[in-house]
């Protein structure tokens, strides 16, 4: 069991920070999920809000807090962190439509990149992608792992109405706009699949530390795929993550 | 129930928040002023996650269709029953058919109006807070119907309460903690941080606040990272930004203040053009 040396800001009256090494890093990932759980575990019964990024855990309690108590309780759930658990994850395929219709920003890249958009595509969906964390919009993945060669600097003036499921590529990230959104990243396909749904309550399926996969679908296969999720008979393929 | 004859600038239905999906990306929205919007629901004898209908600036008419009791607290934006005026934080008896009509603003900007048993709209993860995409409205449309609850025996009497709470309009003192990322900021950044007085810009929503002055920034953005409501955030062309109630929940920007709960209720009254002084609490 790797520990890091783990950093704690005050953040405002009711928060505490932690923060790992500031980069991007699937084992930080790991350990930051691992120290989530352990606190879930032990405020089971009390109310806490808990939520993770890249490289950092903020947990906010209902009451003003004692900021040192807070620290040194926290540190003690740290050490008591298990081991990872791969099981516990899935990766999932994403499928996604790359025809022009969807990908209005393929032939942009295409002379950006000097690239043909075949190329660009397939280092796209080759790959699979760590989920780090969701957030921007309500169901929104922070995905690491897009190929060097096709990153690109977003949009200098966003676009109003980016479409549902739009797929895009904005400087070394990709995602997929869970809803209507204004946005400045290029959009190069679609995905007709629900990422977010209000009537659950676990709203989203995929959670940080699951991957995902982009599995490329034609048009008709698109329009197919969105009435099976419209009837909601539409059941995403997972595959556990065990190695 | 209640129809909206007009809806104002911009009036939206908000309990306290929604708090458990943060982690889903979910912001956690709720009441601006939350001092306010509680204020109003005590009076009446409330929960005080009841949901109220917060008023921006320009109020709308409202025709009640039921009888209830309400209460308007925060700005004072003239409100008056049946083009009779009435006041701010005191209870009023509604009858069938009254109309709730605004005026001129007084001052602050955000007002809020609780009706007996709050505003029964459907709760979608928990809140009644709208936000788009959560709720299917960001804000009150005319012609809209706003459920209430029938009430059994309704004190007829006005009451009138004594409480005066305007230096909470006017006082302009932010108080703020360190923020994650203060500690990078020069010497001379933290000086004009703290002594400077800022005016607040024509961007100012339920999202964010941003100040007109600049800033110079000699800070990084940082990986994607946690804030929370009232964060303070410096973009890298020098621009400060208050992160209020509908913020996303994450961001890029370094962090530099986070402001107290109460001075994220006391800014939610001020609008453009307005002055702010950060005021450091030791921490």
């Amino acid at each position: 069991m790797k520990f890091y040396k783990l950093k704690y800001k005050r953040f405002g009256e009711y928060s505490v920070l932690v923060e790992w090494p500031s980069k991007i890093d699937e084992s930080i990932l790991e350990n930051i999920l691992l120290f989530k759980s352990e606190i879930e575990k032990k405020y089971i019964n009390k109310k806490v809000y808990l939520k993770n990024s890249y490289n950092s855990l903020l947990i906010s309690y209902e009451k003003k807090i004692n900021y040192n108590t807070k620290i040194s309780e926290l540190n003690n759930s740290y050490k008591k962190i298990g081991p990872v658990k791969k099981q516990d994850f899935n990766t999932w395929e994403i499928p996604v439509c790359y025809d022009n219709q969807f990908g209005s920003d393929l032939i942009n890249l295409e002379k950006n990149l000097s690239m043909n958009k075949d190329d660009i595509i397939y280092l796209h969906n080759s790959k699979e992608y760590r989920v780090y964390n969701i957030g921007f919009l309500p169901g929104f993945l922070y995905l690491g792992g897009l190929d060097k060669k096709i990153h690109h600097p977003r949009k200098e003036k966003p676009v109003l109405n980016v479409p549902k499921g739009s797929v895009g590529i904005g400087g070394s990230q990709t995602g997929i706009y869970p809803n209507t959104s204004p946005g400045g990243w290029h959009i190069i396909g679609n995905s007709p699949i629900n990422l977010f749904n209000i009537n659950k309550t676990s709203p989203c399926f995929i959670k940080p530390g699951d991957k995902i996969k982009f599995n490329p679908i034609s048009l008709k296969e698109h329009e197919l795929i969105k009435i099976q999720v419209e009837s909601n008979i539409y059941k995403p393929i997972k595959t556990k993550i065990n190695d | 129930m209640i129809e909206i004859i007009k809806s104002g600038l911009y009036s939206s239905i908000q309990d306290l928040g929604r708090f458990e999906y943060e982690n889903y990306g979910v912001p956690v929205s709720g009441s601006m002023d939350q001092f306010s919007s509680v204020l109003s629901n005590k009076l009446l004898g409330n929960m005080d996650n009841d949901a109220v209908m917060e008023i921006t600036m320009v109020g709308p008419i409202l025709k009640f269709l039921k009888e209830t009791r309400i209460c308007i607290t925060g700005a004072d934006i003239s409100p008056s029953i049946n083009d009779k005026s009435i006041d701010v934080n005191s209870i009023y008896q509604i009858k069938k058919g009254d109309i709730l009509k605004f005026g001129k603003l007084k001052y602050g900007l955000r007002s809020y109006l609780s009706v007996s048993g709050g505003f029964l709209s459907k709760k979608i993860m928990n809140s009644r807070s709208m936000y788009l995409n959560i709720t299917k409205y960001s804000r009150i449309n005319k012609g809209d119907s706003l459920k209430i609850k029938t009430l059994k025996n309704i004190n007829t009497k006005r009451t009138k309460i004594n409480i005066n709470y305007l230096e909470h309009f006017k006082s302009n003192i932010i108080e703020v903690f360190k923020g994650p990322e203060y500690n990078e900021l020069t010497k001379k950044q933290k000086q004009v941080l703290l002594n400077k007085t800022f005016s607040i810009s024509n961007n100012n929503d339920r999202m964010a606040y941003q100040l007109n002055e600049s800033f110079d920034n000699i800070l990084n953005s940082i990986i994607t990272s946690l804030v929370l409501q009232g964060t303070v955030q410096l973009t890298p062309s020098g621009k400060i930004i208050i992160l209020m109630r509908d913020s996303q929940t994450c961001g890029g920007y370094p962090r530099i203040l986070q402001l107290s709960k109460k001075s994220i209720n006391k800014l939610s009254q001020k609008h453009m053009g307005n002055r702010i002084k950060f005021k450091l609490i030791e921490s």
